[in-house]
């Protein structure tokens, strides 16, 4: 079982669409990066990704680069997160997903990582640098301890490789929305409509888009082709802006309830879902 | 010893693959598809001797350097003079085959990343030579350590982006390059400048530079009539130090000795000797030797010699390290300067600071062997663009 999977077909099931948030864990302190987790939920997310800080992020664009360096900055290690997360977790029922580069998990043990985020309420895990060919003993050591390990298809995914990343696929497959790094954009430009409908093809997961995505509008309109939407840069932009002076999480959770807001509102229409 | 390294995945040994997003990962099967069609392909083969012996300038000498052999007082210094390249480095054999790669491939715009400079210019260079557009990734504290090899990008019409982020210095100009080719898939060749990176690129820099130690080996049977004890060569991220070892892998009499960036010393924190002092770990996607801390995160290190100021190393390095096959050590910030006065000074030469590192370990080594021994070290590029550098070492002010 699932827990990611089962909350965003919960939401489905009501005539919503997921919203997935991301946070740096550690920006701007792991102890609000805990606070902002729990109000986050109150406020609508389906579920929290939690980025544990790299010091050389090459799938993010500059707003999550300068989160994950003053997070670092900070003194945020990966136990230290694993263990907000602990503490997170035991303050809803939202699923938790780490998200990070490789070399952190190699580091940490595969095994032990996998077995610590299981104990602190860890639902998933998105690797962005390990591609299927790479992810065997990961997907392994997360499989034995129940914590899906969340692959990401991009639109230059050719319809060979996406046979391969849906066998392996656990909770969710996560869809790049552009060729490119993380960080909110004007326009969307990809055929979402026919790529998500390609990644359907192979899998009965729920099917995510994220990166690029900035508003409610945006998300709304992304959210037509697919279950769920992950807003990022967005939301660590709110951070950056507001770290050090009062009301940060307040603002945070501002545009977590619009968003969901917006997903809400969002029908299903002639898309059709394999759930 | 397996000279069929790397497998279908990429990796020596151990090390190697690819790790990285998966927006890369139909490029990089698309680049190693052509590669694979290219290396056989006859045509492309001759084009490329062509450009190297016409255009760059090949084959360099071996030059037996008896004033430093004379000066050390032991076993015989040959360098194989890659400073006499066009351009004034190893760098442009692998640029001139990338290019021309590129080309096949259809891809008009090409991107780098740079640490000295040295790779930056030698793709400015080729690229200018076949007119297509050139955009350098540069560290921020790399530029300014080398304004003239940024001046002297710009003169060759390739745009120098500044990289601001992290240490500002070659791995976080790598990692600015990867990020461009994530965005600008379609058009772009991304010109990786050394045998680290994803596979194929360990594999297609090797093979381009591959041709220092097939010429080296050739040269010096016929100059000395038997095969070095020792072949000596800096590592930074190593394509220079697996050109020339790899026609010699086969020679099981012949030492490899890579030589790493010292800095201020191996007990110090301020160094870039990944083999000698660091662990496996993944950076640019491959899994190699890596200096970091106890959760992962990329070290900062350091190196009087931009070149050589890497976290990581080509990952065919750390297999030959494991297998046994080539040894690494280290050379300091203090005694590369040495080595480069003295071979200013005895043969007339100005070496990188790269490649002195090399010459610094011959230094240590020479005199402990006898004089029929023969060294061989790989003068992988000139120096007269380290000469602030050096001026400002030795107190010496440039400016007016």
């Amino acid at each position: 079982m699932s827990k990611v999977k089962d909350r965003l077909q919960q939401v489905l099931a009501g005539g919503g669409k997921g919203l997935i948030v991301y946070v740096t864990a550690g920006d701007p302190d792991l102890d609000t990066t805990v606070e902002l987790a729990v109000a986050m939920a109150g406020a609508g997310a389906d579920i929290i990704e939690l980025g544990i800080p790299f010091s050389d992020p090459v799938a993010d664009g500059p707003v999550i680069q300068a989160a994950s360096q003053r997070a670092l900055a900070g003194g945020t290690t990966v136990r230290g997160v694993i263990r907000a997360m602990e503490q997170i977790s035991r303050r809803t029922s939202v699923p938790l997903v780490l998200m990070t580069y490789y070399n952190p998990v190699y580091q940490y043990g595969l095994r032990r990582f996998a077995q610590d985020t299981a104990a602190a309420g860890g639902s998933g895990l998105i690797i962005p640098d390990l591609p299927p060919e790479e992810s065997g003993a990961m997907l392994r050591a997360a499989d034995a301890e129940g914590v899906d390990l969340i692959p990401l298809v991009t639109p230059n995914t050719p319809d060979r490789r996406l046979a391969i990343i849906a066998a392996r696929a656990r909770g969710f497959i996560y869809c790049v929305s552009v060729t490119g790094v993380t960080g909110e954009r004007e326009n969307i430009t990809t055929d979402l409509s026919a790529m998500t409908a390609a990644v359907r093809r192979h899998t009965a997961l729920p099917v995510a888009v994220g990166f690029g995505i900035s508003g409610p509008t945006q998300a709304a309109w992304v959210a037509r082709y697919c279950d769920a939407v992950v807003v990022g840069s967005a939301l660590v932009g709110i951070i950056a802006a507001r770290a050090g002076k009062p009301g940060l999480v307040e603002a945070v959770c501002r545009r977590v309830r619009e968003l969901k807001e917006a997903l809400a509102g969002t029908e299903v229409d002639g898309v059709a879902t394999a759930l | 010893m397996n000279t069929a390294t790397p497998d279908e995945r990429g990796y020596f040994g151990r090390f190697g693959g690819r790790f990285v997003p998966e927006t890369l990962m139909p490029a990089l099967e698309e680049l190693a598809d052509a590669y694979r069609r290219l290396s056989s392909d006859k045509q492309f083969q001759d084009e490329l001797q062509y450009y190297l012996a016409r255009y760059v300038g090949r084959p360099s000498p071996l030059y037996h350097a008896r004033n430093l052999t004379e000066f050390l007082g032991g076993a015989q210094i040959y360098l194989k003079r890659e400073d006499l390249n066009h351009t004034g480095a190893h760098k442009i054999n692998n640029t001139m085959g990338q290019v021309l790669l590129a080309r096949r491939m259809g891809k008009r715009r090409i991107i780098a990343e740079t640490g000295a400079g040295q790779h930056g210019v030698a793709t400015a260079t080729v690229a200018a030579m076949f007119g297509l557009a050139c955009i350098i990734y540069m560290g921020e504290e790399d530029m300014r350590r080398q304004a003239l090899n940024v001046f002297r990008m710009r003169l060759l019409g390739a745009e120098v982006v500044p990289v601001s982020s992290g240490s500002r210095t070659l791995k976080d100009a790598m990692n600015e390059a990867m990020r461009d080719w994530v965005t600008n898939i379609e058009t772009t060749y991304y010109l990786v400048g050394s045998v680290a990176g994803p596979h194929p690129y360990p594999v297609i820099v090797r093979d381009f530079q591959r041709v220092i130690g097939d010429e080296a080996r050739r040269q010096v049977m016929e100059q000395a009539g038997r095969l070095p004890d020792y072949v000596i060569a800096c590592v930074g991220g190593g394509s220079n130090a697996m050109g020339i070892f790899y026609p010699f892998l086969n020679d099981p009499e012949v030492v490899l000795l890579g030589v790493e960036a010292g800095g201020h010393g191996l007990d110090t924190r301020h160094h870039a000797a990944t083999l000698s002092r660091g662990r496996p770990g993944v950076l640019h996607g491959s899994l190699s030797y890596l200096l970091q801390d106890e959760d992962g995160q990329v070290s900062p290190v350091h190196s009087i010699s931009a070149g050589l100021d890497y976290p990581g190393v080509g990952p065919e390095h750390s297999y030959l390290m494991e297998t046994g096959r080539a040894r690494y050590v280290a050379a300091t910030d203090r005694e590369a300067l040495d080595a480069f006065q003295v071979t200013c000074r005895t043969e007339g030469i100005i070496p990188a600071l790269e490649s002195a590192h090399a010459l610094a370990a011959a230094f240590r080594l020479a005199p402990t062997l006898p004089r029929e021994n023969i060294i061989l070290v790989n003068l992988s590029g000139r120096g007269d663009k380290d000469v602030h550098t050096v001026a400002a070492e030795m107190g010496v002010s440039l400016d007016e």
